[in-house]
């Protein structure tokens, strides 16, 4: 089994996740070959190798210094084609399934998006997905020959330890579109800089609507920095306007799947459940002993978040140093 | 011209989902307009308003989605089409799309293809990008807000989440597009709409309509059965203590031990 992966990289900045894709391959295959697409992406090509690539398939060219569409799926569909895997997986990041689903399309080939479990049974894939808001899992499977299409949820599989010292190929491949055929310009970018990005968090300390107001996310922040986590919120925070929707988790949000939740004045509505039910360990702190979070929780603390948080970041403070 | 919408009718959010011992999974009757779809049905009909373009939204599902196609028609739509072939039935990405593209190449004259950002049931939205792709027509994803549209000089320009933040990013028309809560209100249909959008005549379009045979499509994926999600273990661990810094060290130690950080 051949497996090619695509390295995700924004800006010189890999996604953790394509790592992740990585160790999951070299279990599924003999060979692993890295897509490193980009401009200037000769460290993240080395990188790759280290993560357990065995070669490297890389563009460096100026139309692919930003993830976009055409480009992408058409360089990807193109190596796809002219090398045939049996096998091609990414992060589940928005880009990854766009930029996959399109690659699959083009070569009419099967594709599993945003699974959390990934097998091979007689060289075909299965796998599961969470489904219907995170309520249940959909168990699906490729039936048709040729290349097979996967996606992988952020930290649904374990991140591989990079090795220095191993070697592999690098061989450089031109993009298929020239500038001036590519339909999109990207004008600007604003990025959410200095913030832990939610999905790859392995600590998110979350507010909602208990929170009160744009300043009472301040004890959430604080406790965030402590523990080196992200910032998120509850729709309800978001819509009142007193965060940003890039922190929203939820149904309608982000869905992510850190070690450690603490959700703090949130109620656990059924679509805020949607967004963060996979986390290992979620902590609840409520002041409503009723709340529906509570049955989602493995540790609980009724009361009021605004003596909780402090008092937590002043302990993880005393303890972590 | 032409603005196309996607739509379709999704579980209520709120239902509950049991799965039997065979994999079956219940989740009740009640269908309701995938949250999504809202939007980008919303965002075509502000778009007819504020442009000399024709809005015409599409489903692709059986009967019992012609719900979200009377929704379209009801707040402003001039037209509503549903897809459906028993050829379909394998919920597969790809046959969508190749059944989606047709339709739309079918209406002709078509600038722009909205849909909602993911399905909130099968949570994919796989079938959007591949839609761009059988199209052959340029995606943008995401799209938080329609900066400028110019219908006749073929060219838009959207403000677009990422995974880092957010992009301006300028295109060529015809483009098809995802749509996030952002992009507007969603339009909540009037009594009188609703009586009219009753008696509109839903044409169904099937294989042999858009021109496609059955074979192209065949699904690449099966869907095997539906799985509980593992269980949680045990109840909720209430933390007590005299004080809340005793609550917070009574906590923190617990996670310690438990090696979650
Ligand atoms: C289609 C659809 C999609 C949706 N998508 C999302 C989504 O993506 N994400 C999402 O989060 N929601 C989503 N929602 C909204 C969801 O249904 C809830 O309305 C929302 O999650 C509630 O947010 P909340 O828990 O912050 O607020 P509330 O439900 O109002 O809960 C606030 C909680 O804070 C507690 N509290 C108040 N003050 C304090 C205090 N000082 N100390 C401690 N506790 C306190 C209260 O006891 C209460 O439990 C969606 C809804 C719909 C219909
Ligand atoms: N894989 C799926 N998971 C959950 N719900 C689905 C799935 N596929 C279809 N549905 C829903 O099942 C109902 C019937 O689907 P359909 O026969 O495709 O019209 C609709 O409510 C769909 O939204």
């Amino acid at each position: 089994m051949n497996v090619f992966v695509w390295i995700e990289q924004h800006n010189g900045t890999p996604v953790a996740a394509s790592w992740e894709a990585i160790g999951l391959a070299r279990q599924l295959g003999d060979t692993v070959t890295a897509l490193v697409l980009g401009q200037g992406v000769d460290d993240i090509a080395q990188a790759a190798i280290h993560y357990g690539a065995d070669a490297v398939l890389k563009a460096d060219d100026a139309t692919l210094a930003q993830v976009r569409f055409e480009p992408y799926v058409t360089l990807i569909a193109h190596l796809v084609q002219q090398h045939n895997p049996d096998i091609v997986l990414a992060a589940a990041t928005i880009s990854g399934r766009e930029v996959l689903a399109g690659a699959a399309a083009d070569v009419n080939a099967a594709m599993l998006p945003d699974v959390i479990e990934l097998s091979l049974e007689d060289g075909k894939l299965s796998a599961a997905r969470p489904v219907l808001g995170g309520k249940v899992l959909s168990v699906e499977a490729v039936t048709a020959d040729g290349p097979q299409f996967a996606t992988l949820r952020s930290r649904a599989f374990p991140m591989p330890e990079p090795d220095a010292n191993r070697s592999g190929t690098i061989t450089e491949v031109s993009p298929v579109l020239a500038d001036d055929v590519i339909a999109s310009r990207v004008e600007s970018a604003a990025e959410l800089s200095g913030q832990v990005s939610l999905t790859d968090a392995s600590v998110i300390v979350a507010g909602g609507r208990g929170v009160g107001g744009p300043e009472g996310f301040a004890p959430v922040k604080e406790l965030a920095d402590v523990l080196g986590g992200a910032l998120a919120a509850s729709r309800a925070a978001v819509d009142a306007g007193w965060i940003p929707y890039e922190h929203q988790v939820g149904q309608t949000g982000k869905v992510v799947s850190p070690d450690l939740y603490i959700a703090a004045g949130i109620s656990g509505a059924i679509q805020h459940q949607a967004g963060m039910r996979t986390s290992k360990v979620i902590v609840a702190i409520n002041r409503d002993a009723d709340a529906p979070i509570f049955r989602l929780a493995r540790y609980g603390i009724v009361g009021d978040l605004f003596d909780v948080l402090p008092a937590l970041a002043e302990a993880f403070r005393n303890r972590l140093g | 011209m032409h603005v196309v919408v996607i739509a379709k009718n999704t579980p209520d959010t709120e239902a509950t989902v049991s799965v039997d011992a065979s994999g079956n999974a219940d989740w009740g009757d009640k269908l309701v307009v995938n949250p999504w779809d809202e939007y980008a049905i919303t965002e075509a009909v502000l778009l007819k308003g504020a442009h000399n373009v024709t809005a015409t939204v599409i489903t692709l599902g059986t009967e019992e989605h012609a719900e979200a196609l009377k929704h379209g028609l009801a707040i402003g739509c001039d037209q509503a089409i549903r897809i459906w072939d028993d050829a379909l039935a394998g919920h597969d990405g790809l046959a969508y799309a190749t059944a989606v593209a047709a339709a739309v190449n079918k209406l002709g004259d078509v600038s722009l293809v909205i849909f909602g950002k993911e399905l909130s049931d099968i949570a994919s939205d796989q079938h959007i990008f591949q839609t761009a792709r059988k199209l052959g027509w340029n995606m943008l994803g995401f799209v938080a807000q329609i900066e400028a549209i110019d219908f006749a000089a073929k060219t838009i320009r959207v403000s677009r989440l990422t995974e880092q933040g957010s992009q301006v990013v300028s295109s060529a028309l015809p483009a098809v597009i995802s749509v996030v809560k952002d992009i507007n209100e969603p339009k909540y249909p009037t009594f009188i709409g609703i009586r009219k959008a009753a008696r509109a005549e839903i044409p169904v379009w099937d294989a042999a309509a858009l021109g496609l045979d059955a074979a192209a499509l065949s699904s690449k994926t099966a869907h095997i059965r539906y799985q509980a999600l593992p269980a949680r273990e045990g109840a909720v661990e209430i933390i007590d203590g005299a004080t809340v810094q005793e609550q917070a060290e009574a906590l923190v130690d617990k996670l310690l031990e438990d090696k979650v950080l």
